[in-house]
């Protein structure tokens, strides 16, 4: 085969990849000609839930069509900033820089420290959890534990739980000496289930779940607060945090339907079905 | 020139399936230099590799602790999983009754294909809890070796056992002839015979081994750290994507193409070798 043929059939494939992207392209606009159809992206922590409304609404909404897709809250206020999506998720609340942006907030989630079930500390200080996570203290024996070494589980960069926790801890990621690094909520957990010696820190949903289906793991005190819903729903636990749908604009049609929907009485088993506090209706 | 019209048919057809896979792997690569582009021309590929420390969020960079912990893990994988998988192929051929060879080889077929999800998850909850009760925090450099060396080993045993049963039986036979013992059979010419094939095959289980995302990422811990002992916990170069990528924005989204474009250069390297290895010299 001469360089020529060689040449033509790299021109045959450049071209059949153009034909299948813009057959790609034209598909997608025809689609959101024929039907209303509901991008909506961001957070890992916001997304289950907000599937789960999604459903519900497509069903009173015949031809509505709702799309969801996980990134983290930082994605989705870029996608609803670029217009890539309709409605952005964030597992926070907006920054000072992002005032701009219109939040509407359709649940509560607390962050609540975790241990393995057989550690018998009971409560940790402020500042045992700080000199914990920045490596001053390294035993449990120090605070009241075995003589075990402690194992530091952290989140990794861009998790609005991470940002949350070194915020309230007034910590600088730097400052922070872990011996395990973790993705997502259920990560966490499996790492400290597997290690007696683990503090790791969590959705309380999450955590309240697991642990009430048998996972060995405990809910700690966080300033002499008990980590639950209770606690969540009334303000008296210093670490949570409003889950937001998020827009651009001051919302209309399909769009506003969808959260006010979000933000009606009828999802509220929706949100305690995944470990949340419902903000509606109370 | 007149060829039946059938046969030209056939040709286009099988040039353009092999351009349109070259040209994908092409067009893969132009992707990950495009993407990474503003990290590289802002940054300059110099902050990459001086610095350890990544903190994305802080504007430190330093990808060398990731990279030093993708070839420690790798190399440990290698280093255990080759000669085991040569040595039970050698034991495959040369010992084993028939029967039992049979059945070993189904069980190296199937350890090969089990996801490498499975093996991050028996790590998580099996291998790191051991780790863990003899030296904390059990997540570390030496659980990664573990599940990569069980993950690379069918690949370095399948190719050793295709190796060795590929070899002229003449060669064997006058071994024998001339009065050589057993062992003395294998280690001075069946071993030799097809130390390229077995070269080849321990450097295509490294390329997969510096791939591996998930059980890695299961079981290394996911600190960014320059291991000084086999217990503490690293990251490797395709854990840092997998970890990060869904999360990142701007320059840090594109810092981590650049972390892709390491390991396809890496691998690109290993492949390069490998084809090497594996043409006979001629007249050798």
């Amino acid at each position: 085969m001469g360089w020529y043929d060689r040449w033509r059939g790299g021109l045959l494939a450049i071209g059949l990849a153009l034909a299948m992207a813009g057959a790609a392209c034209s598909s997608t606009a025809d689609g959101a000609k024929a039907y209303p159809h509901l991008v909506i992206t961001g957070s890992s922590t916001v997304a289950p839930l907000a599937a789960e409304i999604g459903k519900r609404f497509e069903q009173a909404h015949p031809g509505v069509q709702v799309d969801v897709q996980t990134g983290g809250s930082s994605r989705g206020i870029a996608d609803v900033r670029k217009g890539n999506s309709d409605i952005g998720m964030a597992s926070r609340a907006l920054k000072t820089t992002e005032q701009t942006l219109l939040p509407f907030t359709i649940a509560r989630d607390g962050i609540g420290l975790i241990l393995h079930q057989s550690n018998p500390v009971n409560e940790l200080s402020r500042q045992q959890v700080v000199a914990i996570y920045t490596g001053q203290i390294t035993r449990w024996s120090e605070v009241g534990g075995l003589d075990r070494p402690i194992t530091v589980v952290h989140k990794a960069e861009g998790r609005s739980t991470q940002e949350l926790f070194l915020h309230h801890f007034e910590l600088d990621n730097r400052q922070v000496k872990p011996h395990v690094v973790v993705g997502d909520n259920e990560q966490g957990i499996k790492t400290v289930a597997g290690n007696p010696d683990a503090i790791g820190y969590v959705s309380i949903g999450t955590a309240s779940y697991d642990a009430s289906h048998g996972v060995p793991i405990r809910l700690l005190s966080v300033d002499g607060v008990a980590a639950t819903l209770e606690n969540v729903r009334n303000g008296q636990f210093p670490l949570s945090r409003p889950l937001n749908l998020v827009t651009r604009e001051v919302p209309t049609g399909v769009a506003k339907e969808f959260i006010d929907f979000a933000r009606s009485t009828q999802v509220i088993d929706l949100v305690e079905g995944q470990y949340f506090v419902p903000t509606a209706g109370g | 020139m007149s060829r039946p019209l059938a046969d030209k048919w056939f040709r286009w057809g099988l040039l353009a399936s092999a351009a349109l896979s070259g040209a994908v792997v092409v067009l893969v690569v132009l992707f990950l230099l495009v993407a990474s582009w503003p990290a590289l021309a802002d940054l300059g590929p110099g902050r990459y590799l001086t610095d350890t420390r990544w903190y994305p969020s802080g504007g430190l960079w330093g990808m060398s602790a990731m990279i030093v912990g993708t070839l420690l893990s790798t190399l440990g994988a290698v280093l255990l999983a080759a000669p085991l998988g040569i040595l039970s192929a050698v034991f495959c051929h040369y010992y084993a009754p028939a029967r039992m060879a049979t059945l070993y080889r189904r069980l190296v077929e199937l350890l090969a294909g089990i996801p490498s999800v499975v093996y991050g998850l028996w790590g998580l909850v099996v291998l790191v809890p051991i780790i863990a009760r003899w030296h904390p925090p059990g997540t570390s450099l030496l659980a990664a070796i573990l599940v990569l060396t069980l993950m690379i080993l069918p690949t370095v045993a399948l190719v050793a056992d295709s190796a060795l049963g590929q070899l002229p039986g003449s060669q064997v036979a006058g071994a024998y002839a001339l009065g050589l013992s057993r062992a003395g059979v294998i280690w001075r010419i069946a071993v030799p015979a097809a130390r390229r094939a077995l070269a080849t095959g321990t450097l295509l289980a490294t390329a997969r081994a510096i791939g591996e995302t998930m059980a890695v990422l299961m079981v290394c811990g996911g600190v960014v750290n320059l291991p000084t002992s086999l217990f503490e916990p690293i990251r490797t170069l395709t854990a840092n994507i997998a970890l990060e990528m869904s999360y990142a924005e701007g320059l840090h989204r594109s810092s981590l193409f650049v972390t892709g474009l390491v390991l396809v250069l890496a691998v690109v390297t290993l492949v390069t070798v490998a084809d090497r290895l594996g043409e006979e010299p001629t007249g050798g």
